[in-house]
């Protein structure tokens, strides 16, 4: 069915055009030598320079890792229980009310997820700073953990456990030896997602932070709601520099893996 | 025992930092504004028992509500929120169809190298990638510099704070939403029903409507609510790209709570977005089930 050859070329390069060409003018216009952000004067590295010796950026960059390391691990725990849960645990009191909580954070418009949070934390007397966004960030992103492992669950075959079972395991010593081997490439899938939504927030982080903690998204907002800054640019251009570099190795890594994979399944066909 | 905790840990995290705070916006959207801390009126004070209970009941009302009625911005910017969200789904699905078409009828091996493509602006900051049309829409912006150096305008245009740049902005971050569903259920397609559709004389746009657009109902259905839905809400991009022009209810709420510092009003205006978006979350969440139900 491949046809309409060249309406679909035109179709996939006009697309991927449309994707990538604001990126790659934006990397572009980082090594300009101008502050004027429009006008070339220049191959210049000056910026880059210029943001690594900005203290507030750094700050808020270490910030941003903190509560991103922290919270999208703890979400990984609670979102594999939640998943675990959803799965496997039948029916128990309060189970709609309970998938209805793991759901709703994907479809919840950020303002409001930020403005409940804000009004929870005022209302028990916390004070804002980073274990606040922590919370609120472990809160919305241990949905889509959920919903990643929980998928993966769904097509296990439960009776490789209920073999480690007859065979003498205790159920932990089934879940830690069968289960999670079997379903870590959905849980590590789902750290990276709630490591990449934590690093991103804006919204939700500004609400709940408070002024003794700025994440790299406040900072980055609060420097270009005035206008385009070189600066930015130079952050922006590391910044997509770092996640282009991620997620190629690990496309190739999967690649690789199930090559492999394939050439295993074929050499045991041959044999049988 | 085992069973208790495993439900029992992620059951109470999400009713303390879930449920519990809805509870609150809720109740803070019935008080009234007050220069206090917390600039809200009751609150709530169990050391007054039930006679306190019953006086803090009393004195919730509905009136943050009734304000929502009769000032026009809100009500306009629900609509205009509606309006804009409609639009631009209609616009992405413009734009993606084309797309997830021209992957699926690309050559095997390429699928995999398009499929990450797709994905790879997904993992890139949303922040950054709405900022990145900042500089090409501008009235010094790049665009401008290439009409105007192409001779096709002779006066820059104004994008950049109007309702096209909001447009625009949408449709390049939700883009990726929408392409993959449709991919996938175009993937799945048998391409042997549009040869026998042509053998029995259809010509291939009427193939096109009658085969391929119908096969891949599921995945524009699946496309047009994952960006619908939080375009709805969206902040970032009408802050950043919209300009005063543009009247979306996140902002509204944002500066609501920022700007005028007025709790219960934003707290109001986040229940009604609540109830607003309760409708298009169940008609997806019915579409996915029957999808499922179709396929298991």
């Amino acid at each position: 069915m491949r046809r309409l050859t060249w309406f679909n070329a035109t179709s996939l390069t006009l697309g991927f055009a449309f994707l990538y060409l604001p990126m790659l003018i934006l990397i572009i216009y980082s090594f300009n030598e101008s502050k004027l952000v429009t006008v070339w004067a220049g191959f210049s590295t000056k910026w880059y320079g210029e943001l690594l010796r900005d203290e507030a950026f750094i700050d808020a960059a270490l910030v941003t890792l903190r509560v991103a390391v922290v919270s999208s691990t703890i979400a990984t725990v609670l979102g594999t229980m939640a998943a675990l849960v959803l799965v496997r645990a039948g029916r128990f009191p309060g189970r709609t009310l309970f998938s209805g909580m793991i759901y709703a954070p994907l479809v919840m418009p950020e303002v409001i997820t930020g403005l409940s949070l804000l009004l929870l934390f005022i209302g028990i007397g916390l004070d804002r700073g980073i274990l606040t966004i922590i919370l609120a960030h472990t809160t919305f992103s241990m949905a889509f953990v959920a919903v990643v492992v929980s998928s993966r669950l769904m097509t296990f075959d439960r009776s490789l456990e209920e073999a480690a079972l007859d065979l003498g395991c205790s159920p932990f010593d089934a879940f830690r030896l069968v289960t999670l081997p079997i379903i870590a490439p959905a849980v590590i899938s789902g750290w990276l997602l709630a490591f990449t939504l934590s690093l991103d927030d804006l919204v939700i982080a500004s609400f709940t932070a408070g002024p003794s903690a700025t994440t790299l998204p406040i900072k980055i907002w609060s420097s270009i709601r005035l206008g385009v800054s070189p600066e930015i640019n130079a952050l922006s251009t590391i910044m997509i520099a770092i996640v282009a570099v991620g997620v190629i190795t690990a496309s190739l890594v999967t690649k690789r893996a199930s090559l492999r994979q394939q050439a295993e399944e074929r050499a045991a066909a041959q044999q049988a | 025992m085992r069973r208790l905790a495993l439900i029992a840990l992620p059951y109470a995290w999400l009713l303390a930092l879930f449920l519990v705070p809805f509870g609150i916006v809720l109740k803070i959207s019935l008080s009234d504004i007050a220069l206090a801390i917390p600039p809200y009126t009751p609150t709530l004070d169990f050391s007054g028992g039930w006679a306190g209970l019953k006086s803090f009941v009393s004195q919730l009302d509905f009136e943050n509500f009734v304000f929502l009625t009769t000032d026009d911005l809100y009500w306009k910017a629900y609509l205009s929120s509606l309006q804009i969200a409609v639009i631009a789904t209609f616009l992405t699905l413009l734009v993606g169809y084309p797309i997830a078409y021209g992957m699926a009828n690309a050559p095997d091996h390429w699928r995999a190298t398009l499929m990450m493509l797709v994905i790879l602006p997904f993992w890139t900051s949303f922040l950054i990638r709405v900022y990145s049309w900042m500089g090409i829409l501008s009235t010094e912006g790049y665009l401008n510099q290439l009409l105007l150096w192409a001779g096709l305008i002779s006066e820059p245009l104004t994008i950049l704070n109007t309702p096209v740049a909001v447009y625009i902005g949408i449709v390049y971050t939700y883009l990726p939403f929408m392409i993959l569903p449709i991919y996938s259920a175009l993937e799945r397609m048998d391409g042997s029903l549009l040869e026998a559709a042509e053998d029995l004389g259809c010509s291939r746009l009427t193939a096109f409507w009658l085969v391929t657009v119908p096969l891949s109902k599921n995945g524009i259905v699946a496309g047009c609510f994952l960006v619908f839905i939080p375009t709805i809400g969206e902040f970032v991009i009408p802050s950043l790209l919209g300009g005063s022009q543009t009247l979306m209810i996140g902002k509204v709420l944002w500066e609501e709570f920022f700007n005028n510092r007025d709790w219960p009003v934003a707290s109001a205006v986040a229940v009604v977005l609540l109830l607003i978006l309760i409708v298009p979350i169940i008609l997806f969440q019915r579409n996915q089930q029957k999808q499922q139900e179709a396929e298991g």
